[in-house]
């Protein structure tokens, strides 16, 4: 069979295309230096520093810069006890050096995270240093927090001397390791983050299938409409994208508030009898997302619709079909790579709002970034900041490729 | 011999500008700075003849951080808040305050001396009201719980801090046993399950400026606050009640950066500044109050009223212990925000 699929269809001599590609390669390599720039300036600005603060997410230098001596001490230490008198010799010299360097305070916070109470517990040996007394250094630890006699907390330590550790992702998860080292969930209490990545899904999803209901007989409007009136039209759809996030977020508030236009409107007109709570609500936070997203998702479906020629319609009913089956079996179905493309952009765009649920959002509705603000800037605690940013990136990137699947790359059509 | 004369003048010139030269002080800005300009930093520079050279900045430690770091510590004093102090007292970018030097630590209120820092003034978080809308005003932190006798929605600061303590408060827990409570699993769930008898009346602020402004609204019957926010939107009209009963005390601090260049001279800068006249001074111009009771006698009955700080408003305070929420913050507040959802 390939005998006669060769004799049929013989191939080009050996040798040709690799001459093609040759002949090709200065042009290639001339357009590929026009775009070196633009490259450069993406890995150096964008993919590298984020590249280099996710890394944060694993790193785990505290332990082994500031407890060297604590460490090897630990070294033959069965975990079930606790450690012998060489271990707090060798805590008491490690945390002087670091009282002299002043690192105890970034050691107490890193071993805090792990064990609620770790950085006092650091920071009164540190500030009791002088004070120890001649002979047997673990009754006078054990004098100042009985804890220190506890194997638990050495064993944190111990876990701790690796460079890297799985700490931050797996309480990204809402897991964490026990005593032994076991990975388990973290108590219900904890359990925290899982439910936001899961509403930060669900609220990206409701914006993406408002902002298509609306925005897609918008786009079928427009496309349809006169020019001149288009140009107007289109112009009402860019004008809230030229206007600033936070513009745009703050005239939500100021329409959504209990004393607010909406609600006053809605008084005046005798529709409800008393203010409807609308800021500060999953409501709110969706609608006024829809708004903000609304062009992201309008702009590509109106491309696509653009190019579909108007003939086909007239065709389909001059054949007999009647005129919703002629729109949903002809021309819906050739708008799909402008749905996808349009929704793909909304929905990744909506994972990762910051401002507008922080401002017109309750407590309910903080999605992912929020969190991750707050442990940069408030907690100042990077490794779980990176943690989150690399699982919201995994889930985006994963709904992409998964989207991509589902749709097919070629029938996306991205403007 | 004209050569001889200038560089005479000159060296004389020098000389009073060394004697002169300014004390580099680093504050908050806004009001409260003001309110130090008037009763402290004027003072100061007509006592000593040493004029304050004044630095703003947001209370950032990262700030302060490279100052020190870049070994040229420029600023003598600053003004610090108390998780600031906390942090930078651990992290030792802070000199060690002689105390022999400022005066007995025994006149301070308890929890704001250290060995960083030199407590300056207090401010509060309080239960507020509207005195215009509320028919029967609450009189107690417990009635911001009790929503037979006082229905309504409430405003809380959307953080753990300062609820958890009044949650626990309003439960009957004394105020000093409040923190030993919250430590222990079985106290925590005390204070989440009292917030949750009016967790569905509670409206969340998050910045200063919203708990006045919900108030205003008529959003909620009652709400926390911050005392200097209520006094500022009273001073602008409105008539807004504070309910001086276990409202919860924070502090800021005088300290002085490490390497900083005139160690007497900052410590007598803040021995000047928190002298019971002086300190007083500031309670003029903001209701912030002294944390020294023997400054809290010097303050002027009329705005002694408005002070968290004053004997009669101080029998039931609880004084935030910021060392505990840098121990179990991270848990709390995870706590918090599944509790939130739920």
């Amino acid at each position: 069979m390939t005998e006669t699929l060769s004799l049929s269809a013989p191939a080009p001599p050996a040798g040709l295309g690799a001459a093609l590609r040759r002949a090709e390669r200065p042009n290639r390599l001339r357009a590929f230096a026009l775009a070196l720039p633009a490259l450069l300036f993406l890995v150096v600005t964008f993919a590298a520093p984020i590249g280099l603060f996710l890394t944060t997410a694993v790193r785990n230098p505290e332990v082994r810069a500031v407890l060297p001596q604590t460490i090897a001490a630990l070294d033959g230490w069965d975990g079930h006890s606790t450690p012998g008198e060489e271990a707090f010799i060798a805590l008491a010299a490690d945390l002087a050096r670091a009282k002299e360097d002043n690192t105890a305070a970034a050691l107490g916070k890193r071993l805090n995270y792990e064990s609620a109470g770790m950085r006092s517990r650091i920071m009164s040996v540190v500030r009791h240093l002088g004070n120890f007394k001649d002979g047997a250094l673990a009754p006078q630890f054990a004098a100042l927090d009985p804890v220190w006699a506890s194997p638990d907390l050495w064993a944190v330590i111990k876990r701790n001397a690796s460079p890297m550790t799985p700490y931050y992702l797996l309480t990204s998860v809402d897991l964490g390791q026990d005593a032994s080292g076991g990975i388990a969930r973290v108590e219900e209490s904890q359990a925290v983050f899982l439910d936001i990545l899961g509403r930060t899904l669900w609220i990206a999803g409701l914006v993406t299938v408002a902002t298509l209901v609306l925005g897609f007989p918008t786009a079928y409007v427009v496309s349809l409409a006169p020019s001149r009136i288009a140009g107007f039209l289109l112009l009402l759809v860019l004008l809230p994208l030229w206007t600033s996030l936070l513009v745009r977020t703050t005239a939500w508030v100021v329409l959504l508030q209990t004393d607010g236009v909406i609600n006053q409107a809605l008084l005046a007109l005798g529709l409800t009898t008393e203010k409807l709570q609308l800021m500060l609500t999953r409501f709110g936070t969706v609608t006024a997302m829809t708004h903000i997203q609304l062009p992201f998702t309008i702009l590509p479906i109106l491309s696509v619709m653009k190019s579909i020629p108007e003939g086909q319609m007239r065709a389909a009913r001059s054949l007999g079909a009647p005129p919703f089956f002629a729109f949903w079996r002809v021309y819906a179905p050739q708008t799909l790579p402008g749905v996808a493309a349009g929704c793909l952009m909304t929905f990744i765009l909506s994972l990762g709002y910051y401002i507008t649920p922080a401002l017109v959002g309750g407590p309910r509705d903080q999605m992912m970034s929020n969190f991750i603000a707050t442990y940069i800037n408030r907690d100042l605690n990077w490794g779980m900041a990176a943690a989150l940013a690399g699982l919201l990136l995994v889930m985006t990137l994963s709904i992409y490729l998964a989207f991509l699947r589902l749709v097919g790359a070629e029938r996306i059509k991205l403007g | 011999m004209f050569l001889a004369a200038t560089t005479l003048a000159y060296g004389l010139a020098l000389g009073a500008a060394v004697a002169a030269e300014p004390i580099s002080v680093m504050s908050f800005g806004g009001a409260y700075q003001e309110a130090q300009r008037k009763a402290v930093f004027g003072a100061y520079a007509e006592e000593t003849g040493r004029p304050v050279s004044e630095q703003e900045y947001g209370g950032e430690i990262a700030k302060i951080k490279a100052m020190i770091d870049s070994g040229n510590t420029t600023i003598d004093v600053v003004d610090v808040d108390a998780p600031t102090l906390l942090q930078g007292c651990d992290e030792g970018i802070f000199e060690t305050i002689d105390w022999e030097k400022i005066g007995p630590k025994s006149d301070w209120l308890a929890g704001t001396t250290s060995e960083c820092g030199v407590g300056t003034i207090v401010y509060a978080t309080i239960l507020s009201y509207d005195e215009d809308k509320l028919a029967t005003p609450p009189t107690k932190l417990a009635d911001l719980f009790d929503l037979a006798n006082f229905p309504g929605r409430r405003g809380l600061w959307k953080n753990p801090a300062t609820n958890l303590e009044f949650a626990l408060l309003a439960d009957g827990v004394a105020p000093q046993d409040v923190y030993a409570t919250l430590a222990t699993p079985e106290g925590l769930d005390r204070a989440f399950a009292k917030l949750d008898t009016i967790k569905k009346e509670i409206v969340w602020w998050e910045a200063g400026a919203q708990a006045p402004q919900l108030l205003a609204s008529g959003e909620v019957a009652m709400t926390t606050a911050w005392n200097g926010r209520i006094f500022n939107a009273n001073k602008e009209g409105r008539n807004f009640g504070i309910v001086w009963d276990n409202q919860i005390l924070d502090s800021n601090y005088w300290v002085i950066p490490k390497g900083a260049k005139d160690m007497e001279g900052s410590l007598a800068f803040i021995r000047f500044a928190v002298e019971p006249k002086v300190l007083a001074g500031i309670a003029k111009y903001i209701p912030y109050g002294p944390v020294r009771t023997t400054a809290a006698a010097e303050v002027a009955p009329e705005d002694a009223k408005n002070l968290p700080t004053s004997p009669d408003n101080l029998t039931t305070s609880l004084t935030l212990d910021n060392a505990f929420w840098a121990d179990h913050g991270d848990e709390i507040r995870k706590r918090f925000t599944t509790w939130l959802s739920n």
